[in-house]
């Protein structure tokens, strides 16, 4: 019962392309979702009532239905109207319309803490609704849950270990596939859980430096994020 | 090719009662779990502190996906056998605790300090501080969370049928791999999964609500 992990870093150039993949796919979900987010949370502050009624639709139905199912309904139920897309962008769209979902309840919660004066000071400035969201409330919503959209993230980097199972060759695919040949699954996971982990700590520093540069007054204030 | 019909939900529906057997399993070994760690991490000794805090930190830097490989996989690898209902237990255990442990420190945490200072004040031992003065009012910030958290551990019992455990997704995979009807079925496994997370989710924003009113009135 001893642990041997020459035979996984053996195959490392399969750990390193299944990492930068896994890293791919998180950071477009990321931005893509963001902004599918940030308008999502939006049209539920919207005064035409369907609108608002899509929107909260969409979150639940997302928030209350596990991933796996979502990407499975995604990747079957395309090829099965004809629609052939490869497993990566398949991944890439399921990803995109779940952390959408989540971001954009995270963005809700951070409209909300704008104070209503600044809404009113930028209606009274003869600002559209377009130019307030963009002038006056999208940075200092984004600041008050910049936390919680952080840990979305990472969460949904994660959470891409999930489209494995649609045969994408991301960390976990590929991991699956060198436990197959080196018959040691233990020392795979480990070795693929510690990746991971590092991947985590990598986003975190990234998002913590986009902080730096996107809030500067809070680099001039020192608080701290 | 057989449709989609009675015979093909009747087999969701039990693959649902596993998929809430796993979920009570891993709601309740991971509360354990949970307890174990929030107790940990509070605790006077800074070595037991750190490492609950190390085990909070690893476990929620990697997916649990992989961590029900490495149980399912790696275990009887190492020679210990286990089913897949076990090794999802074991795996969502691990997994939970971490969650909670974090939540329920929180929880303790957010018990106002005078309450520890009247315990010791009265010569409580520290185990008599902790179970009969700070847990009990604990337990009242810690529910919100907690039933809100039941809705991640039901949509990530999911995850057990990449270990071949037959849940309600694996019963859906084995139905769409007999109709060929994808959008039927996860359509339906989807609306199941609703129907269990969705009351969770509502109860949680409920409960939230309400707690944060007894805020303001006191």
């Amino acid at each position: 019962m001893t642990l041997v992990f020459a035979p996984i870093f053996e195959n490392w150039p399969l750990l390193l392309d299944g990492a930068l993949v896994t890293l791919r796919l998180a950071a477009v979900a990321t931005l893509m979702g963001f902004v599918i987010g940030t308008l999502c949370a939006i049209g539920r502050n919207s005064n035409m009532r369907w609108i608002s009624v899509l929107c909260a639709g969409y979150v639940e139905a997302i928030r209350n239905t596990p991933f796996l199912v979502q990407i499975f309904l995604v990747f079957f139920g395309l090829s099965s109207i004809g629609v052939t897309l490869s497993a990566f962008t398949v991944a890439l769209i399921s990803l995109t319309i779940n952390v959408g979902a989540y971001s954009g309840e995270i963005m809700r919660a951070g409209f909300n803490t704008v104070h209503a004066g600044q809404w009113e000071a930028a209606e009274c400035l003869g600002l559209s609704r377009a130019q307030v969201y963009w002038h006056v409330v999208l940075r200092p919503a984004i600041e008050r849950v910049y936390p919680s959209l952080t840990s979305q993230f990472i969460l949904l980097m994660l959470a891409s270990s999930i489209t494995s199972q649609i045969s994408v060759s991301e960390l976990t695919g590929n991991a699956n596939y060198i436990q197959g040949i080196s018959f040691r699954p233990m020392e795979t996971y480990i070795t693929i859980g510690a990746i991971y982990f590092g991947l985590a700590l990598i986003m975190r520093f990234a998002f913590w430096l986009i902080a730096l540069v996107i809030f500067p007054r809070r680099r001039r204030l020192g608080t701290s994020i | 090719m057989p449709t989609f019909g009675l015979t093909h939900l009747q087999f969701l529906l039990e693959g649902a009662i596993w998929t809430i057997a796993l979920s009570a399993c891993a709601f309740f070994g991971g509360a354990l779990m949970g307890l174990l760690i929030a107790l940990c991490r509070v605790s006077q000794l800074a070595p037991v502190r750190g490492i609950a805090w190390a085990y909070i930190q690893l476990v929620q830097g990697i997916p649990l996906l992989v961590i029900m490989f490495a149980g399912y996989f790696g275990l009887p690898a190492l020679g210990i056998q286990v089913s897949p209902l076990m090794a999802a237990t074991l795996s969502m255990t691990v997994w939970v605790g971490a969650y909670f442990g974090e939540f329920w420190r929180g929880a303790i945490q957010a018990v106002p300090h005078a309450q520890w200072e009247a315990a010791e004040c009265l010569a409580l031992t520290s185990t008599q501080r902790m179970f009969k003065v700070i847990i009990p009012q604990a337990v009242r910030n810690a529910i919100p969370g907690t039933v809100g958290f039941m809705v991640q551990i039901v949509k990530n019992t999911s995850l057990a049928s990449a270990v071949s455990f037959v849940d309600l997704t694996r019963a859906g995979q084995l139905i769409n791999n007999s109709t060929f009807q994808p959008f039927v079925t996860f359509t339906v496994v989807a609306l199941i999964y609703f129907a269990l997370c969705y009351p969770l989710s509502v109860l949680s924003q409920r409960l939230e609500k309400r707690m944060a009113r007894g805020v303001r009135s006191a």
